[in-house]
C-alpha cells in the first residue's frame, strides 16, 4: 500500500475520471443556484435629489434593513425601524459569556464562556470579493483579521476511511493530487489518450503533471522526499547532526480515492471559498453594533410585527411590544421589509398575488452551530492547528478552530459542529444539552483530547432562533425562476430586502446588495413623484 | 452554498459503526442525505419536534409553528401529506428527505398523538400519489 499503483487500468481511470467529474458537476449545480456569483457591488449608493421628507419604515434590523436606514436618512428621508429582536443585528450576531439565549420551545441557554471567547451562530466569514460588506467594514470602522479557511495541518475525517483515524489536510492533498496526476501521466504516457491530446500538447500535459502531482522518476507518486515536499515527513529536516530527514508513506491510489476525504479538498476551490477571507476582529456582530452605532436611534427593538398594510398614501405596521405587551401602529410613506421569509408568509399584508406567492414560496434550510470551550487550546499546543477547519463525515461535519488569540494559555471556544441537511434537523430537534453532549462525544473521534478539556457550550439551531424560524432562504432553480423576480419588484409601496432577495443566498452581502438595490429604485419612485 | 457543498463533503456510506457508539436507537444520524428514522414516533421526534416541539405544543415567535395537538386540520390525511412533501411558507418540504413509507409513518403517528385520534391508517400509496 505504500506507492501508487505502477499500472493503470482502464477501470482505475474510469473511476477517477468519475470522481474527478463527480466534483465539476457539483460545482455547476452550485453555480445554477446562485451559489457562486459575484457580488456587483458598484461603490457607494448615491440617492440624489431632495426626497421632501419621504419617510420609510423598515422593517427588520439586521444588515439589510440598518444598511437601508443608514442611506435613507442620509438622502434626507425620516426613517423608523422596527425589530422584534432585544438587539440589533439579525442573524449577524455573536454569544459571549454572560448572555442568555432562549430558542422557540423555551429552553435557556447561559453563555459561560470566558472573557474575549464567543460563537458566531450566524454568518462568520466573509470573501474578499464581497466587496459591499468589506466596504462598510472599513467607512464604518470595524476592525477585519484573516479568516483561515484552508489549514494544511488541520484533519480530514471518515470513520469509514484509515481505520477512523484523522489524516492531515496536506497528506490528503498530496496523495490525491499525486494519485490522479500519476494515473493521468501513465495514461498520456501509454498513448491511452492520443485522441483528447494532441502530440504537441503531450509533452506540456505531462510536464504540468509531474508539477501538478509531485512526480517522481516514472511519473509515478511514490514514497520519497518529493512527495514529502508536499505531504510532510516522518521527521523533518532539522539541524546539525540529527538534520537528516525521515520520509513519510504515501497511501495507496485506491485508499485515497475509496477514503472519499478529497471530498473536503474541493471546499476551498469554490470562489466563496478561496482566500483571502475575513472576520470582524472580535465577534461578527461588531458589524450590527457598527450600523447600530449609526442608526441605532432610528430602531425599536422588542417590537413584533403582526400585520401590514398599505393604501394609496401610505403604509401602516401593527406591532406589539413582547414585553410590554402594548401595542400600535407604525405608519411611513414607504416600506422596506427585510423580515425573513419564514416569518413574512405568516404575517398578513395586503400586497398583489405576485410577491404572496413569491413569499410563501421559499422555504428556509436548517442549519446549526455548537461553540464548546476548553480549557487549554489542545489543536495548537498538540496538534499545530491554528485556525481554519477539520471536516469529518460524522453529523458534527465541521470542526472550526478560533482564527484569533493563537498562543494564549487559557481557554479557547471552537466550533464543534456545523451540519446542514438531515443532521441540522436531527441536531435541532434534540434539547440543546443533548446537542452539546453528543458534539463531544462526536468529536472525540478526532480530538481525544475532546473527554478531559471540555467545559461548557452553546448550541443554536436556527429553526429554533425565534427572529428567523430558518437559517436561510432555500431557493431552488424552478422557484427562481417563477417568484424571484416578483419578491424583488416594488408593490405599491412596498419593497423587499434581505438574504432571500439576493443571488447569493445565505450571505450578509446578499442582504447588503438586495437592500441598496430596493433603495435606490425606492427613491427613483420617489423623485419620479 | 452550504447545504450543497455539505453534502459533497460527506459519505454517502452507512458505515456508521462508530457513530454507533453515541447514536440512540431509532436511526438518528443515520446519512446526511436522508433521514434513516424507521418508525412514526421516532421520525417525529428526530425531524418534525425541531420545529412543533415533542409534545407537539407548536411555538410562538416572530412567527409561529402550529401545534399538531388537537389539531382537526389532520383529519383528512392528505394534508399533513402535501404539508410534509411539498412544505408550505415556514415549512420546508421533506420529499428528498423521507421515503413514502417514512412519510406515512410520520403522518399516521401524529394523527393518533398529542389528544388526535384519527383511526384510519395512513396508506404509502397515499404519499406515492400525492408525491
Amino acid at each position: 500500500m505504500n506507492t501508487a499503483s505502477p499500472t493503470t487500468t482502464r477501470r482505475d481511470l474510469l473511476s477517477l475520471i468519475g470522481a474527478v467529474a463527480g466534483g465539476s458537476a457539483m460545482y455547476l449545480a452550485m453555480n445554477s443556484l446562485g451559489h457562486a456569483q459575484e457580488s456587483d457591488y458598484r461603490g457607494p449608493v448615491r440617492l440624489e435629489g431632495d426626497p421632501k421628507g419621504a419617510s420609510v419604515l423598515v422593517l427588520g434590523a439586521g444588515v439589510a434593513g440598518m444598511v437601508a436606514a443608514l442611506e435613507l436618512r442620509k438622502a434626507g428621508y425620516r426613517v423608523q425601524v422596527l425589530d422584534y429582536n432585544d438587539r440589533a443585528g439579525g442573524r449577524t450576531w455573536s454569544l459571549r459569556g454572560g448572555d442568555r439565549y432562549t430558542e422557540l420551545g423555551g429552553e435557556t441557554q447561559e453563555c459561560r464562556f470566558s472573557p474575549g471567547l464567543y460563537l458566531n451562530p450566524g454568518p462568520w466569514r466573509i470573501p474578499y470579493h464581497h466587496r459591499g460588506m468589506l466596504d462598510y467594514c472599513k467607512r464604518l470602522g470595524v476592525a477585519l483579521e484573516p479568516f483561515v479557511q484552508v489549514n494544511h495541518n488541520a484533519f480530514l475525517h471518515s470513520k469509514a476511511a484509515f481505520g477512523g483515524q484523522p489524516q492531515r489536510y496536506r497528506t490528503i492533498q498530496a496523495d490525491f493530487h499525486g494519485t490522479v496526476s500519476s494515473l493521468l501521466a501513465q495514461a498520456v504516457s501509454g498513448d491511452r489518450l492520443d485522441d483528447a491530446v494532441s502530440a504537441g500538447d503531450r509533452e506540456v500535459l505531462m510536464a504540468a503533471l509531474r508539477s501538478f502531482g509531485g512526480l517522481g522518476a516514472n511519473n509515478s507518486y511514490t514514497s520519497g522526499i518529493e512527495a514529502s515536499m508536499r505531504r510532510g515527513w516522518d521527521k523533518p529536516p532539522g539541524g546539525g547532526l540529527s538534520a537528516e530527514p525521515v520520509s513519510s508513506v504515501v497511501h495507496s491510489a485506491s485508499d485515497v480515492l475509496q477514503s472519499r476525504l478529497w471530498r473536503a479538498l474541493a471546499v476551498a476551490l469554490d470562489y466563496d471559498y478561496q482566500t483571502t477571507l475575513f472576520q470582524p476582529v472580535g465577534g461578527m456582530d461588531m458589524i450590527a453594533k457598527a450600523f447600530a452605532r449609526e442608526v441605532g436611534d432610528l430602531i425599536r427593538l422588542n417590537t413584533k410585527v403582526t400585520a401590514i398594510q398599505q393604501d394609496e398614501h401610505g403604509v401602516s405596521a401593527s406591532w406589539m411590544d413582547t414585553r410590554s405587551g402594548e401595542s400600535g401602529q407604525a405608519r411611513a410613506d414607504w416600506c422596506l421589509c427585510t423580515i425573513p421569509l419564514s416569518v413574512l408568509s405568516q404575517i398578513e399584508m395586503n400586497v398583489g398575488l405576485a410577491m404572496s406567492a413569491a413569499i410563501a414560496a421559499v422555504p428556509y434550510a436548517p442549519g446549526m452551530k455548537i461553540g464548546l470551550q476548553f480549557r487549554r487550546r489542545f489543536w495548537e499546543q498538540d496538534d499545530a492547528i491554528y485556525g481554519g477547519i477539520s471536516y469529518t463525515d460524522l453529523p458534527i461535519s465541521q470542526i472550526g478552530y478560533p482564527n484569533s488569540g493563537y498562543f494564549q494559555d487559557g481557554p479557547g471556544v471552537l466550533l464543534g459542529a456545523y451540519p446542514f441537511g438531515p443532521y441540522a434537523y436531527e441536531f435541532t430537534a434534540m434539547a440543546p444539552a443533548e446537542r452539546i453532549r453528543r458534539a463531544v462525544a462526536f468529536g472525540a473521534a478526532i480530538h481525544p483530547q475532546y473527554a478531559a478539556e471540555f467545559e461548557h457550550g452553546m448550541a443554536v439551531g436556527w429553526h429554533r432562533v425565534p427572529g428567523a424560524m430558518g437559517c436561510y432562504g432555500q431557493w431552488t432553480d424552478a422557484a427562481r425562476a417563477q417568484h424571484y423576480r416578483n419578491l424583488c419588484a416594488l408593490d405599491g409601496r412596498i419593497l423587499l430586502a434581505g438574504e432571500h432577495a439576493s443571488y447569493i443566498p445565505a450571505w450578509q452581502e446578499g442582504a447588503l446588495l438586495s437592500s441598496l438595490d430596493a433603495i435606490t429604485r425606492l427613491h427613483q419612485r420617489v423623485m419620479a413623484g | 452554498m452550504r447545504v450543497v457543498v455539505a453534502i459533497l463533503l460527506l459519505s454517502a456510506s452507512g458505515g456508521a459503526a462508530q457513530a454507533q457508539a453515541v447514536a440512540p436507537a431509532g436511526g438518528v444520524f443515520g446519512s446526511p442525505f436522508r433521514f434513516t428514522e424507521t418508525n412514526g414516533a421516532s421520525i417525529y421526534q428526530s425531524v418534525c419536534a425541531g420545529c412543533h416541539m415533542a409534545d407537539g405544543r407548536g411555538a410562538v415567535g416572530a412567527g409561529v409553528y402550529p401545534a399538531l395537538a388537537h389539531d382537526p386540520r389532520l383529519e383528512v390525511a392528505p394534508y399533513p401529506i402535501a404539508l410534509v412533501l411539498h412544505g408550505q411558507r415556514a415549512m420546508p418540504p421533506f420529499a428528498r428527505y423521507l421515503s413514502d413509507q417514512q412519510i406515512a409513518d410520520v403522518v399516521g403517528f401524529i394523527r393518533q398523538s398529542f389528544g388526535n385520534a384519527y383511526a384510519e391508517p395512513v396508506l404509502v400509496g397515499d404519499v406515492q400519489a400525492a408525491r
